[in-house]
Formats: structure tokens, C-alpha cells, sequence
């Protein structure tokens, strides 16, 4: 009744024009408006925020990984350690050591040569005795290497430890600081790109750990998920969508579909625990099993996500399709899945990317586990990156914390590529009708 | 026609990666589980294994004590796991479980001892405490402190109401939830073996165990104690952002950490090496891990894991499990296990 166009003159019952109270309320409309918007703004800086918070404190922890410190020895190839039979097995810790004592002749008590020992890593006798099966002509020779420095050196360069307290409190002592000044003036310490991190597996020794099998692991993982989920997700939603009739039955899967999309990860470990590992006997820690389980985990995903691209191609489409005379399997597989294909494979990416990040349900089927060999196939025991993160968090070692934060940029490295893919595909190749 | 492809080359893929679960059937590496505690001990040996060997590099999971047992005595065979490590010794529900499932002969072998230390940030004194003062500040009920042989819901508040000559500053613990085994074995040392100063609960222990135990066992809920998770850098890190607090840890964590915090005393006691290794500092325990007798010279390189496990050059007293944090056993206990291991001697428990 109080519409003003039921008064013809455009007055309201209290003799006022409408466009007068509009204009009085005009200011305030505005302000509100703008104060809505302001949330909206504030609500994304807030989250912004968070992100560049999150980002700056990895990347700052984690960007000194991507180096790592070398030290510089003459190693003499000793002709009486390195006899040619048994090359493979020879004493190469004792090779080093011995190039450390020529270094430093002044070090004489036992206790002095061990902290010497331990400038370099461990993983220098390994180094040399490849170098020696590379090209056996190098023994008698004495060559210049570079070897891995240990973790605590490598720390110290990074200046992660505080030289200010005392000595008894440092895991670095005096004696040793004043040995790596010496290599330092000598330049013969210098610090360079951390290959290692991306072409070994784990480690115990902080300087000698890789992701690289962690990668193959995710790898062969992911892809047991996608070969599986895609497919059958992309039946079940097809099916579901184009050619089930509604009733009580289909009601009742599209259901459990929508709460298996909710159920926590973990359930579905214990799943693959009961039927895989228990049931059907496959093996522990295997990418088979992981890929099972993350496929059971995205499945949901998918299918939401292809039904919803299934239903936003106009009913127009598959009329026309079926009125020149096309089966309906022909009008689905010629006409509506490619119009509906980037919606899916946005929703199958994203579900992969959210597979990629899960750690939980790979507990319980035993891939949280220290594997040093880079896996080579779907049956080998294996872990993955967010698994690898996980581990390395819990090491007491100082070095791990910087590797812990590389290991992250590199999984939100994959996760953006993959998320940044999503968004492309649907940019290039979305309709709107 | 080419979808068709696609799909018969998934269908390839499949039946290969089939076909190589059968041929995974023959495994060619050790399987490792258990403890979390020993797992970083387990990880050293094991890579030094697989690399100094032609052996493949074991595999280790993190289970916890009692979930790697009950992975071991499930069974005998290659999806069964083949040595479980322990951060403390096997029960005999869980020896019992074992020979009913034919694991018939277990060797069990001692590796070293690990010290849980209560630690604090080294901005402030290091505290100095007994087992009692451990047991009065963080059991859920103690002593009535007006005297008699009655338990009240714990009342204190501050460390100084413990024991006057603690400084005044809230009991505020970090330490592992009860899934741990730390938590197991800081309950048993500390927390007991202060429970035991009071001498009616200590003669309860004859009468009513299980109401000992309680006594004992059961840690304050009222947030004195605050459980920080199995991550123990998380809190080494806490203890930094807050010097009145103190955590609960491995000392491995304390080893790496020392210009951060520091040991507290117990019992007079500061949590060294040295202090540890000779077992004056009384909150320590020994290291186990199980071997199946059973799969030795099926799985290939059992026998020599347990070498090189056993071997000075590891185990000893500057062996690198010491450089880890380990403590080493006395020389006469090593080589006591040592032939153990040679000779494969399996446990026994009536």
C-alpha cells in the first residue's frame, strides 16, 4: 500500500514526494554501501595478510637450504688405501681424514682430530670414493675437491648460531672456529647451490637430504590417483547427470556423495588399512596403495565438480543433438562432455592438488616411514612431499628446520603450478552461454 | 581410436603394476617399525647400512613402542615386519600376543640408554629439582601437604609451594601426550620414583597396585601441564619464547639445542652425557629393538643389520649413535648383547 506508483501524482500519504525521502536517505545508502565494501576489502587484506605472513616466514627460513657449504681439500689418492681389487670397499673415511690431518698438522690429541673429523660431512667419503670409480686413473694423484661440509659448519656459515654464548653451550668450539677462519682466509669454504636437495633421497645427515624421492613417491602416487579417480569420476558423473533417472536411489548416492566429499582424510586411511592392506594383502608403504586411498579421497571431488560443469551445458545442446538423430551416448560423448571437459579437469586438478597436500591418510598405510632409496616403481616402498615435511619437522638436527621450510616452498611451488594450470584451463577454454 | 588407446593403456599399466605387487611378494629389504624414540638412532644405522652394503636401505616407520609390537607379532612372513624397535621392553601381554600369532623366537637387543630430560630456556637459572618435586607439581592428586595418608586434587600453583627453595613462578610443563613413550617412561622415572618418597604409597604398591599406579601414573589435567604434541622442536621453541616454562624431551633434543636451553637438575643431577651414561642422572632408560628369528636369512641383510647395529663403530662409546645423542651402554653390557646378537639367543618370558 505504500508503493508511491499507486499515487498518481507521486505523492506519498504524508504529502511528501518520493524522490524527496529518497534523496534524504540518498547519503546514507551511500555510506553503508561503502562501509560494505570496506569489509570486503578489509576481509581480503586480512587474508592477504595471513598468506604474505605465512610465505615471508617460510621463504625467509627456508631460502638459505637452496646453498650449501663446501669445503676445499687436497685429497691425495693413496695408492696404498685405494688398491684396485676391492676399489668399492676401500677406506675412504680414512682418505679424508687423512687430508684434514695434512691440513691442520698442529692438531695432535685425539679428542682435537675427532672435532677435525667432523668439519666435513660424512657423505665426503661417498663423494670420493664415486670420484675414484669414475676414473680409477686418479689414484697416486693429489687433487683439489670440494667436499659437503657438516651441518654444524654449514649452520655456522649461515650464521644460525649464536657465537656470543659460551663455548661450553656452543656446538661449535673455539678450535673449530678458528680452523674454518683458516679455510676461510685460504678461501677454500665457499657456499653454493644445494644440488643435493633436489637429487637425493632422505638423509639422517641434514646436508646429505633430498627430496627427490619424496618427489617420486608423490609422483607415482598421483599418478595411481588420477588414473583411477578421473575416469571413474568422470563415468559416475556422467551417468549420474545424463542418464539416471531421479529417483530415491539416485537421491540417496548423491547424498553420500556430498558427505564422503566431507568426511575427514584420516577415515579414508583407515580404510585402506582394513581393505587393501589387511583385506587384499597389497604392501605396506607402497604408491599403489597411497593412490588408492588419495583416490577414494578425491573421487568426491571430481564427481561434484563434473556434474556441476555437466549442468551448466545448456539443455539446448544435447536437443539439438538428439533432434538431428544423435544416440544419446553419441550426444554425451560428441556434444556435452568436451563442453563440460574444462570445468572437469579444473575440478580434477584441484582435487589432485588437495591429494598432493594430504599427509594423514598415508599414516596409516605406512608411508610415513624413513626411505633413503629414490622409489622406481608403484610397489616400492615410498613417501611423500607433505610426509617428508613432516618428518624432517620432527628431527632434532638445526639444519633440518631451513630444509623443512625448502621442502614446503617446494610443494607450494607445485601447488600453485597446478592451481595457476586450473585457472588458465578454465579462463581459455570456458563457455558461458 | 585414440581414446581407445588411452583406455587399453591404462589398462596396461594396471596389470603391470599388478603383476609387480606378486613379484613385491619377495621382499628385498628389511622392514623396520616402532619406536619414535629409537628412530632416530634406527635412520643413522640403517643409511650407513645401505650405503657402506649392497643391501637395500631398510625401511623404517615411526609407530610409537606399542604399535610397532603389534605390527611385529602379527606374524610370521614378508608382509610382516621384521624388527621392531622399543623404547621400552616388550610386555608380556605383547611377548604372549607374539607366540600365539607363531612368532615363536624373538631376540631381543639392548642398544643404549636415553635420557628424558626437564629442560628450560637458558635466559633464566636452571631449576634445580627432585623426583618428589617432579611428582608434587605435576601428579593430578597428591599427599594431603597438611599431613595424613589421604590424596588431594593437586593444589599447587607455583613451583615455590612445591618446595620453598623453587623459585616463585607458575608450574607451567610442556611435555608428550600419553601416546608417547617418553611420557610412558617420565611417569615411570620421574613421576614414581618421587611417588615413592612418601612411604604409605609406596607400601600401597604391595597391596593395591593398580591404585599405585594410579597414584603414580596420572598426570594433573588442570593445565599445569600442557600437552605439546609428539613435535619435540616445537618445544624447544616454545621454552625460548617463554623462560618460565619448562618442556619434557629426549636428550638428543637438549644435545642439539644447548645454546638455547638447558637441564634441569634432578636429584642433584644436571642431564650430561656423562651423567646419563654412568646413570647417575635417574631419569633414564634403556633402548630396545626386536629382531624376528624367524625372518633372519629370508629377508637378505638381517644378519647384517644387526652387525653393523652392533658394531663399536655405531653403538660404541664414540660410535656415531653418541654423536646422535645416544647414550652408550658400559663395555661389559655391549659385549654381553653383542654375542647375543651373534649367536641369536631368543627371549624367554613364563
Amino acid at each position: 500500500m505504500n508503493n508511491p506508483s499507486s499515487q498518481p501524482n507521486g505523492l506519498n500519504p504524508q504529502g511528501r514526494r518520493a524522490i524527496e525521502i529518497v534523496n534524504a536517505g540518498l547519503a546514507r545508502r551511500y555510506r553503508k554501501e561503502r562501509r560494505f565494501r570496506l569489509y570486503g576489502i578489509s576481509a581480503i587484506l586480512a587474508s592477504l595478510l595471513f598468506l604474505s605472513f605465512l610465505f615471508g616466514s617460510i621463504i625467509s627460513k627456508g631460502y638459505s637450504a637452496f646453498q650449501q657449504t663446501f669445503i676445499q681439500l687436497d685429497i691425495f689418492f693413496d695408492p696404498a688405501i685405494l688398491s684396485q681389487e676391492s676399489l668399492s670397499t676401500a677406506n675412504y673415511p680414512g682418505i679424508v681424514k687423512q687430508s684434514l690431518r695434512q691440513m691442520f698438522p698442529e692438531v695432535k690429541s685425539r679428542q682435537d682430530k675427532r672435532m677435525l673429523y667432523r668439519l666435513v660431512s660424512s657423505g665426503a667419503s661417498f663423494q670420493i670414493r664415486q670420484m675414484v670409480l669414475d676414473s680409477p686413473e686418479m689414484i697416486g694423484q693429489t687433487l683439489q675437491v670440494w667436499v659437503i661440509a657438516d651441518d654444524d659448519i654449514d649452520m655456522l656459515e649461515k650464521g644460525h648460531f649464536d657465537l656470543e654464548a659460551p663455548e661450553g653451550e656452543r656446538r661449535i668450539k673455539d678450535i673449530q672456529l678458528a680452523w674454518v677462519d683458516r679455510l676461510k682466509k685460504e678461501s677454500r669454504i665457499e657456499k653454493r647451490f644445494n644440488r643435493i636437495l633436489f637429487t637425493a633421497g632422505d638423509s639422517r645427515e641434514p646436508e646429505l637430504a633430498g627430496i627427490l624421492g619424496a618427489v617420486a613417491g608423490s609422483f607415482y602416487t598421483l599418478l595411481v590417483t588420477l588414473l583411477l579417480s578421473f575416469p571413474i569420476g568422470i563415468a559416475s558423473a556422467v551417468y549420474l547427470e545424463e542418464f539416471a533417472t531421479q529417483n530415491r536411489w539416485t537421491d540417496l548416492i548423491e547424498v553420500n556423495i556430498n558427505n564422503l566429499a566431507a568426511v575427514p582424510s584420516i577415515v579414508f586411511g583407515l580404510l585402506g588399512l582394513a581393505v587393501f592392506l589387511n583385506f587384499f594383502g597389497l604392501p605396506r608403504s607402497a604408491p599403489l596403495v597411497g593412490g588408492l586411498v588419495l583416490t577414494l579421497m578425491t573421487l568426491p571431488t571430481i564427481i561434484i565438480a563434473s556434474r556441476a560443469s555437466l549442468q551448466s551445458v545448456p539443455p539446448s545442446i544435447r536437443e539439438a543433438a538428439l533432434g538431428i538423430g544423435a544416440s544419446k551416448m553419441q550426444m554425451v560423448t560428441h556434444h556435452v562432455l568436451p563442453l563440460a571437459l574444462p570445468g572437469i579437469l579444473t575440478g580434477t586438478i584441484i582435487g589432485m592438488a588437495r591429494a598432493l597436500g594430504e599427509s594423514a591418510p598415508l599414516l596409516m598405510i605406512g608411508m610415513v616411514a624413513f626411505i633413503v632409496d629414490v622409489p622406481g616403481g608403484f610397489t616400492d616402498p615410498s613417501t611423500v612431499l607433505p610426509v617428508q615435511i613432516f618428518l624432517w619437522a620432527d628431527s632434532p638436527e638445526r639444519a633440518f628446520v631451513e630444509r623443512t621450510s625448502a621442502a614446503t616452498i617446494v610443494l607450494l611451488a607445485f601447488l600453485i603450478i597446478m592451481n595457476a594450470s586450473a585457472v588458465y584451463l578454465r579462463k581459455k577454454f570456458e563457455r558461458r552461454w | 581410436m585414440f581414446r581407445k588407446s588411452v583406455l587399453i593403456g591404462t589398462a596396461l599399466i594396471f596389470l603391470v603394476s599388478a603383476g609387480s605387487v606378486y613379484a613385491a611378494s619377495a621382499r628385498d629389504y628389511i622392514s623396520i617399525v616402532g619406536s619414535s624414540t629409537v628412530y632416530p638412532f634406527a635412520t643413522v644405522v640403517a643409511e650407513q647400512f645401505g650405503k657402506t652394503t649392497s643391501y637395500k636401505t631398510p625401511k623404517i616407520e615411526s609407530t610409537g613402542s606399542g604399535g610397532g609390537l603389534k605390527l611385529f607379532c602379527a606374524g610370521v612372513g614378508v608382509e610382516h615386519p621384521d624388527i621392531t624397535n622399543a623404547s621400552r621392553a616388550i610386555k608380556k601381554s605383547e611377548y604372549d600376543k607374539c607366540q600365539k600369532n607363531g612368532v615363536k623366537e624373538i631376540v631381543e637387543v639392548k642398544i643404549g640408554y636415553d635420557g628424558i630430560v626437564v629442560a628450560n630456556s637458558k635466559k633464566t637459572a636452571p631449576m634445580k629439582l627432585t623426583r618428589k618435586d617432579l611428582f608434587l607439581a605435576l601428579a593430578k592428586d597428591v599427599p594431603n601437604p597438611k599431613g595424613g595418608e589421604t590424596l588431594v586434587p593437586n593444589p599447587y600453583k607455583t613451583w615455590k609451594d612445591v618446595n620453598p627453595s623453587l623459585p616463585n613462578v607458575k608450574i607451567e610443563v610442556l611435555g608428550p601426550p600419553p601416546t608417547s613413550g617418553t611420557r610412558d617412561a617420565f611417569v615411570e622415572l620421574a613421576m614414581e620414583g618421587g611417588a615413592k618418597k612418601f612411604d604409605w604409597i609406596k607400601a600401597m604398591k604391595k597391596k593395591d597396585k593398580k591404585a599405585y599406579k594410579a597414584i603414580c601414573h596420572t598426570v594433573r589435567e588442570d593445565g599445569a601441564y600442557v600437552e605439546a604434541g609428539e613435535n619435540d622442536n616445537l618445544i624447544v621453541q616454545k621454552l625460548d619464547a617463554n623462560p618460565n616454562a619448562l618442556g619434557i624431551f629426549g636428550f638428543s633434543f637438549l644435545d642439539q639445542n644447548t645454546d638455547i636451553i638447558q637441564g634441569s637438575f634432578v636429584d642433584g643431577v644436571q642431564p650430561t652425557f656423562d651423567a646419563i651414561a654412568d646413570g647417575q642422572y635417574p631419569v633414564s632408560r634403556p633402548l630396545f629393538f626386536y629382531v624376528k628369528k624367524a625372518h633372519v636369512g629370508v629377508i637378505p641383510g638381517i644378519q647384517e643389520y644387526l652387525n653393523e647395529f652392533t658394531s663399536d663403530k655405531a653403538w660404541g662409546p664414540d660410535g656415531y649413535l653418541s654423536e646422535k645423542g645416544m647414550i652408550p651402554m658400559p663395555d661389559e653390557e655391549r659385549a654381553q648383547f653383542q654375542s647375543d646378537v651373534k649367536a641369536l639367543k631368543p627371549i624367554t618370558m613364563k
